[in-house]
């Protein structure tokens, strides 16, 4: 055990109700940038969001197909596994149950996958319900390439790495494939709520 | 803002997990063969783990993530890692 | 005079602090004595652990500022403004108190003399700190290898080791030049812009002389200063560079 530095504490940021913070997190006011490689630049117009995998046929959307669906705004408190959580941050895009509606398919599993290869997988129930979206704007501007411009996954009831930055599209599945950071021992849900950081917790 | 550090960065942590100094190990990569120091790795820290990609094509190299104390480190990226010539 | 033994495994040990002084209104330097001697080469650093009451811990690498052949060892720290360890160091950081590091560590960002020269020192804000470690070694073994310094910083109020660095010398070895990028005092003769091909070209060494390059600093900086030495014609394998960065 490391003897305790006199006088150091942790950063505090906004106050907020304890109801809204989830066991091990602290609010912060910034949006800190986390990134595992290079942001990438896909010009809009070879950019194409894709339903592949377990289904009769693979759907895809152009940029401009996907920002003349529904839009929708949610304002959502989001949890990042490197402990930080940011509350009513404010995201507009498509749900993805708009994405799904249509789609024949048994499968019970989903690959997120992004430009620059990252990937990260979910129940695709946790996608459904109105739990998801696939958003392409932050706080009322489009969406910064530094933060997952100009598409990301949005899935709030998750820790955050769930919700895939650079997004292209969802892999259905029928078995559960772990995704980047679940196949290095992050955990396979991630429930901020029960504190599921790490696989076995 | 995303612009990654190098291998300086985690010149700590690697001695850790190799038990020796390894800025100074050359490393090549699997993707396009770029040859270099550890140290010049594009390091990327603000992340659930530590993630070292070619500085020439953005390869994945080296990932550490620690758990409960435990590291796991993934050097499949990577053709090669060989100790630094003697004194440098 | 080569110290160092191979180490083994690093290992976390406590630091006294003896004594700090403000350098710059961000930076301060941290003098400390370690419970076990580090012997390390100039240009390495340290990692620096603090522990909060409630078990928190954060971990930060720092530079060692000291030559291996000074009596203790120094780290020079800059106040990052939503920084979490940084401005504790700065601020709260007192004499008497305790430091868990350890160190050293870095076997490629390091000179001394057996790597021979002519030495060229690329320094952009607080990247001076390794390499103020490297110059002061260079005169504690009196070391004839020429060496020059190039120093970007934006005000002459932020430059570190002001007066260790503007001090007159006797010998013609070392050759430290500013560039002052933000604001430059009157009567200012040096170079008052950001590093660019022009000004890199006027201040390295000749390409044919090969000089062992140390870049340090922040990223962009880091980045630049060594794309430009490659265009002239610098070799990339005598450019170490060192990038410093929010962890």
């Amino acid at each position: 055990m490391s003897p305790i530095s006199r006088g150091f504490h942790r950063r505090r940021g906004p106050d907020a109700d304890p109801a809204r913070v989830p066991p091990g997190q602290y609010v912060t006011g910034d949006f800190p940038v986390l990134s595992a490689g290079p942001t990438p630049h896909t010009s809009l117009d070879m950019w194409t969001f894709s339903i592949v995998g377990a289904v009769d046929e693979s759907k895809s959307w152009s940029w401009n197909e996907l920002q003349s669906l529904p839009q929708e705004t949610v304002t959502v408190d989001i949890h990042c596994v490197t402990k930080w959580s940011k509350l009513d941050t404010t995201w507009a895009g498509v749900s993805v149950d708009a994405l799904l509606d249509g789609v024949d398919t048994s499968a019970e599993y989903a690959l997120a996958f992004s430009d620059g290869g990252y990937t990260t997988n979910l129940p695709l129930e946790d996608l459904q319900g109105g739990k998801a979206w696939v958003v392409s704007s932050y706080d009322g501007e489009p969406l910064d390439p530094e933060h997952g411009g100009p598409a990301r996954l949005l899935v709030p009831h998750l820790y955050f790495w769930k919700s895939a930055k650079w997004v292209r599209g969802l892999e259905l599945r029928e078995d559960d494939e772990p995704g980047f950071w679940e196949g290095y021992g992050y955990h396979n849900y991630g429930d901020p709520w029960k504190e599921q950081r790490y696989a076995g917790d | 803002m995303s612009a990654p550090l190098d291998g300086n960065a985690i010149g700590g942590q690697l001695n850790e997990v190799f038990g020796t100094e390894m800025t100074a190990a050359t490393a090549v990569c699997g993707n396009c063969g770029a040859t270099g120091p550890a140290a010049e790795l594009a390091v990327y820290l603000l992340s659930p783990g530590v993630v070292g990609r070619c500085r020439q094509c953005a390869a994945l190299l080296i990932v550490l993530v620690t758990v409960r104390g435990i590291t796991c480190v993934d050097l499949r990226g990577l053709a090669a890692l060989e100790p630094g010539p003697a004194g440098s | 005079m080569e110290r160092a033994a191979v180490r083994g495994r690093l290992t976390w040990q406590l630091a006294n602090v003896v004594e700090l002084a403000a350098e710059t209104a961000r930076t301060r330097t941290i003098v400390l004595e370690p419970a076990e001697p580090l012997g390390h080469r100039a240009g390495q650093h340290v990692d620096v652990r603090l522990t909060a009451d409630d078990g928190y811990q954060a971990q930060r690498s720092y530079s060692i500022a000291s030559a291996p052949d000074d009596e203790h060892l120094v780290l020079t720290v800059e106040r990052l403004d939503d920084g979490e360890v940084s401005p504790y160091l700065v601020d709260d950081l007192r004499v008497g108190d305790a430091l868990e590091l350890r160190g050293p560590i870095g076997g490629y960002f390091v000179w001394d003399e057996s790597l021979g020269g002519p030495l060229l020192l690329v320094a952009g804000g607080s990247g001076v700190v390794p390499l103020r470690a490297m110059l002061r070694h260079h005169r504690a073994v009196e070391s004839r290898i020429p060496l020059r310094l190039l120093y970007s910083v934006r005000s002459l109020d932020e430059v570190i080791y002001r007066d260790e660095l503007t001090r007159a010398r006797p010998d013609g070895e070392l050759d430290i030049r500013f560039t002052l990028t933000r604001e430059q005092p009157d009567g200012w003769d040096g170079y008052a812009r950001r590093i660019d091909r022009e000004l890199l070209a006027d201040v390295a060494w000749p390409v044919e002389d090969r000089p062992l390059v140390y870049v340090c600093g922040p990223t962009g900086f880091v980045e630049t200063a060594a794309d430009i030495l490659v265009s002239l014609g610098h070799d990339a394998g005598r450019i170490r560079t060192e990038r410093f960065g929010p962890t």
